[in-house]
C-alpha cells in the first residue's frame, strides 16, 4: 500500500521512530479490543474509537515535559495510553470494574489520572476547554512552567465557551495549548455543513492567539508543530491553536452506522493516509527496522492488550458501598 | 484454533438484531477492519467489521435471520492451516456477562439511604456558635463577607477571588472592597462578562491546586455558568473515583432584590440543594455569612454561597474572635418557643422572626430555625422542634413547585408524622416570574403577614 510518498526525516532517531510505533499500535489494538469487548455486551453505554487519530496523542506527548498536563473530551482512551496510564486500568473503567481507573464509577468518557496529570475524560462538549485554561492558569499563578494541552474536536470548536476562554487565554497570557483534533465530523455533521469558515486554526486570530494547521496522519508533522507550540507557551508567550486534520476510522460512537460519509472515503484514507503504515513504511525502508522486529513489537502490543481485557474481565464490580463514597472530599487534593 | 464470530452488541440497549446481510462468504480470506455483514439494529443498520484476520471457515446464521441474540456465534473464523471439516459445534448463545443485578438488588438495603440519618431521635448540635463572654462588634453581612474572605487569602496563598468588577470596581455590590488594595492584581481578579467561561477556569484552577472564590454579580447569571458547576464541579470526584476533588467556593447574591422584574429575581436554593456533590450555604446574619464563608473557603468541596442583596446592608453582632468559623449542616435555633415551629434560611428569616415577634405579641411562641446550609441540612434541629411543637411552616422567598419547604414537609412526615397536630404549611414566594410593578412585586414575594396566617392555619387559630 503506502501510495503516501514517504521521506525519512533527518530530526528523528531509529528509537524514537519504533515508539512512536508502538505507541500508536498499542492505541489501535486496545481500541480494537475495546470494540470486540463492547460488542460481547461487556463494556456498556457510550464508548468512542480512537482508531485512525492515534498521530495526533503520540506525536505530541512526545513534544511533552514531565508534568505538563492533557485535558481532553469523551474520545479520550488514546490520550490515556499515551501519557502512560496502565491500559488495565482504562480497559477495567470501560468494562465498569473496580480495578478501572475511576473504580468503575467513571467509565469511557470519565476517567482520570493525577499521577500521570490527565484531568480527563469530559462528556460535555467543550466543557474541557475552559478547565483546561484553569489548569493552565493554576499554573501560571504557581510559577511552575508547565503547560496544559487542551484537546477538543472540530464539533466542540463551534461552542461558545470555546471563545470565551480564548479570549481570557489570550488575556491573561496562559501556558495553554489548544489542540483541535479535526477529524472532519461532529458526530454525523461534516465540517462543510457546521463550519462558516474551514480554516479552523485562524478562529484565535481575532484574540491574537497563533494558530496553525497540521498534518495528523504524520506522527512527525504533528510533534515538531507540538515542540514549537510548547515552546511558545513555555516562554510566556501565552496560547496557542494547533488545528490537526486527522480521520476517525469508526462511528462517533459504537451505535453510530456512519451513513453520513462512503466506505470509499474511509477506506482511501486508511490506504493512503494511515499514521501507522507511515512510520511503518519510514522504519523499513530507512533500514531502522527488519519486519521481525516490527513483528516482536505487534506480538509484545497484543500481549498487553490482552492482558488489558484479561484483567477487565476478571477485575470485580465495584462494592455496594461504593455507591455512596467519593460524593464529598474530606481532605483537599493534593497540589497537582 | 478457530474463533467464534459473535453477534455484537451496537448500542447500548441492543439485546438482539437482524443479520440482514452477508458481504462475506465462506472460504473467503478475511483481515481486521473488513466488513462482515449488516446488522440491523432497533435504530439503524450497521456494518460489522472483522477484529482478526483469517479465513471464514462456515457461516452459522444465514442472512435474513431476525431476532439474533447478542454474543450468539453467527460465523467460524479459522487460522491458518484450519479446515472447516474440523470445526467443532457452535457454542450455544452465552449469557449476558456479569449480570448480577438480581444478586445486588438482593444484598442491597432493604430501604434506598435518604439524605435523613438513620437514628430516630434527633440529636441537634445546640452548642453556641462562640463562646459566652466573647466580645461582639455590629457589622454589615457586606463587612463580615468582606473580612471572611480577606482572612483566608493571608492564611493561604491559594486563595483567590475572581469575577465581573471584584477588583478595580472594589465589587459591583461592594464585597470585595480593599481586596485588591491588600492583596495585588494576580489574586483579585477582574473577568469579562463571561460566566460560562470564567467558571470553568475556576474549576479548572481548584483541580490544579488552587482555591478559587468564584463571584457572579449574581446568580441569576450564574445560569450561564451551571454546566460547569454542576456537570464539572459537583461531579468529577465522584467520576474520578475520588481523585479529583473540586475546593471552589461560587459566591454572589441570590434571590429578589427590588424591582428588577423576571430575569434579575430568583431564588436557586432548591436547585442547587438538589445536587450531590455540592455544598449548599445560605446565610441569614453577618456572623453567619463570616463563619460559613470561611468554612466554605477550606472545605475541600464544591460549595454554592448563596447570599442575599437585601441582607448586605444589614447589621448584626459578630464575635471578634481570631478564628471564627461556623460549621455546615448545624442550623442555629434563633428564638425558642413551644407552640409552632418556623424553618427558614437566608432572606426569608427576615419574614420568620418578625411574624415570631408579632406572634408573640398575640400569646403564640414560635421555635425559629434557620437551617443556614441546605446541604447538607440539619434534620435533628427541625425533628426535634417539630417533636416538641407538633406543628411547623416553612418559609422561603423561592418558588413553591419543589421548594426546600416541600422537601422539609416530607423530612417531617416520614420521621416524625405521628408528632404532627396539623399538616406542615410552606410560605413560598408565587408561582409566578417575578412582575416589575411595586405592587405586584410585593404581592409575588412573601410577607410576614402570610407566615402569621400559616402559623394561625397549623394552630388552628
Amino acid at each position: 500500500m503506502a501510495a503516501r510518498k514517504t521521506q525519512a526525516k533527518p530530526n528523528v532517531s531509529a528509537d524514537e521512530l519504533k515508539q512512536y510505533y508502538r505507541d500508536m499500535l498499542l492505541i489501535r489494538r486496545f481500541e480494537e479490543k475495546a470494540g470486540q469487548l463492547y460488542g460481547m455486551g461487556l463494556i456498556g453505554g457510550f464508548c468512542h474509537l480512537y482508531i485512525g487519530q492515534e498521530a495526533v496523542v503520540v506525536g505530541l506527548e512526545a513534544a511533552a515535559e514531565e508534568g505538563d498536563k492533557r485535558i481532553t473530551t469523551y474520545r479520550d482512551h488514546g490520550h490515556m495510553l499515551a501519557c502512560g496510564m496502565d491500559p488495565k486500568g482504562v480497559m477495567a473503567e470501560l468494562t465498569g470494574r473496580e480495578g478501572g481507573y475511576s473504580k468503575g464509577k467513571g467509565g469511557s468518557m470519565h476517567m482520570f489520572s493525577r499521577d500521570k496529570h490527565f484531568y480527563g475524560g469530559h462528556g460535555i462538549v467543550g466543557a474541557n476547554v475552559p478547565l483546561g485554561a484553569g489548569l493552565a492558569f493554576a499554573d501560571k499563578y504557581l510559577e511552575n512552567g508547565r503547560v496544559t494541552f487542551t484537546y477538543f474536536g472540530d464539533g466542540a470548536a463551534n461552542q461558545g465557551q470555546v471563545y470565551e476562554t480564548f479570549n481570557m487565554a489570550a488575556l491573561w497570557n496562559l501556558p495553554v495549548i489548544f489542540v483541535i483534533e479535526n477529524n472532519q465530523y461532529a458526530m454525523g455533521t461534516s465540517q462543510k455543513r457546521s463550519t462558516s469558515t474551514p480554516e479552523i486554526h485562524t478562529r484565535g486570530e481575532a484574540f491574537g492567539i497563533p494558530g496553525e494547521s497540521v498534518d495528523g496522519m504524520d506522527v512527525l508533522a504533528v510533534r515538531d508543530a507540538g515542540k514549537k507550540a510548547v515552546e511558545h507557551c513555555r516562554s510566556g508567550k501565552g496560547p496557542y491553536i494547533l488545528e490537526i486534520k486527522t480521520y476517525r476510522y469508526r462511528g462517533h460512537s459504537m451505535s453510530d452506522p456512519a451513513k453520513y460519509r462512503t466506505r470509499e472515503e474511509v477506506q482511501k484514507i486508511r490506504e493512503e493516509k494511515d499514521a501507522i503504515e507511515h512510520v511503518r513504511d519510514l522504519l523499513l525502508q530507512g533500514k531502522h527496522a527488519t519486519e521481525d522486529d516490527l513483528k516482536a513489537i505487534d506480538k509484545e502490543i497484543k500481549q498487553i492488550v490482552n492482558e488489558s481485557a484479561d484483567f477487565a474481565k476478571e477485575s470485580p464490580e465495584p462494592a455496594l458501598d461504593e455507591l455512596w463514597t467519593d460524593i464529598y472530599a474530606d481532605v483537599a487534593p493534593q497540589n497537582a | 484454533m478457530a474463533t467464534e464470530i459473535l453477534m455484537p452488541a451496537l448500542s447500548p440497549t441492543m439485546e438482539e438484531g437482524t443479520l440482514a446481510k452477508w458481504l462475506v462468504k465462506e472460504g473467503d480470506e478475511v483481515k481486521a477492519g473488513d466488513i462482515l455483514a449488516e446488522i440491523e439494529t432497533d435504530k439503524a443498520t450497521m456494518e460489522f467489521e472483522a477484529v482478526d484476520e483469517g479465513t471464514i471457515g462456515k457461516i452459522l446464521i444465514e442472512e435474513g435471520t431476525e431476532g439474533v441474540k447478542v454474543n450468539t456465534a453467527i460465523a467460524m473464523l479459522l487460522d491458518e492451516g484450519e479446515s472447516a471439516d474440523d470445526l467443532p459445534e457452535p457454542s450455544a448463545a452465552p449469557k449476558a456477562s456479569s449480570d448480577d443485578s438480581e444478586d445486588a438488588e438482593k444484598s442491597a438495603p432493604a430501604k434506598a439511604k435518604s439524605a435523613a440519618p438513620a437514628e430516630d431521635a434527633p440529636q441537634p448540635d445546640r452548642s453556641p456558635d462562640w463562646p459566652e463572654g466573647t466580645e461582639l462588634r455590629q457589622q454589615t453581612v457586606r463587612e463580615a463577607l468582606r473580612d471572611a474572605m480577606a482572612e483566608e487569602m493571608r492564611n493561604d496563598s491559594t486563595v483567590f477571588v475572581m469575577g465581573e468588577e471584584v477588583a478595580e470596581y472594589q465589587g459591583a455590590y461592594k464585597i470585595t472592597q480593599g481586596l485588591l488594595d491588600e492583596f495585588g492584581a494576580k489574586r483579585v481578579i477582574d473577568t469579562p462578562i463571561t460566566e460560562h467561561g470564567f467558571a470553568g477556569i475556576g474549576v479548572g484552577a481548584s483541580w490544579g491546586g488552587l482555591r478559587p472564590i468564584v463571584e457572579f454579580m449574581t446568580w441569576n447569571f450564574a445560569m450561564q455558568a451551571i454546566d460547569q458547576i454542576i456537570n464539572s464541579a459537583a461531579k468529577t470526584l465522584y467520576m474520578s473515583g475520588g481523585q479529583m476533588g473540586s475546593p471552589i467556593v461560587f459566591r454572589g447574591p441570590n434571590g429578589a432584590a427590588a424591582r428588577v422584574a423576571a430575569q434579575h429575581s430568583q431564588d436557586y436554593a432548591a436547585w442547587y440543594a438538589q445536587i450531590p456533590g455540592l455544598r449548599v450555604v445560605m446565610p441569614y446574619s453577618a456572623s453567619d455569612a463570616k463563619g460559613l464563608l470561611k468554612t466554605a473557603i477550606r472545605d475541600p468541596n464544591p460549595v454554592v454561597f448563596l447570599e442575599n442583596e437585601i441582607l448586605y446592608g444589614k447589621s448584626f453582632d459578630v464575635p471578634v474572635m481570631d478564628d471564627f468559623t461556623v460549621p455546615f449542616g448545624k442550623a442555629r435555633v434563633w428564638r425558642e418557643g413551644g407552640d409552632v415551629t418556623i424553618v427558614s434560611f437566608g432572606i426569608g428569616m427576615t419574614y420568620a422572626l418578625e411574624a415570631a415577634e408579632k406572634l408573640a405579641a398575640d400569646g403564640v411562641e414560635a421555635e425559629v430555625i434557620d437551617l443556614r446550609t441546605l446541604r447538607p441540612i440539619d434534620y435533628d434541629t427541625v425533628l426535634a422542634s417539630v417533636q416538641k411543637t407538633n406543628r411547623c411552616v416553612t418559609v422561603e422567598e423561592g418558588w413553591p413547585v419543589g421548594s426546600i419547604g416541600n422537601h422539609i414537609s416530607s423530612v417531617i412526615m416520614q420521621r416524625a408524622f405521628d408528632y404532627l397536630d396539623a399538616p406542615v404549611v410552606n410560605v413560598t414566594g408565587k408561582d409566578v416570574p417575578m412582575p416589575y410593578a411595586a405592587n405586584l412585586e410585593r404581592h409575588a414575594l412573601t410577607s410576614v403577614d402570610e407566615v402569621i396566617e400559616a402559623v394561625n392555619q397549623v394552630t388552628y387559630r
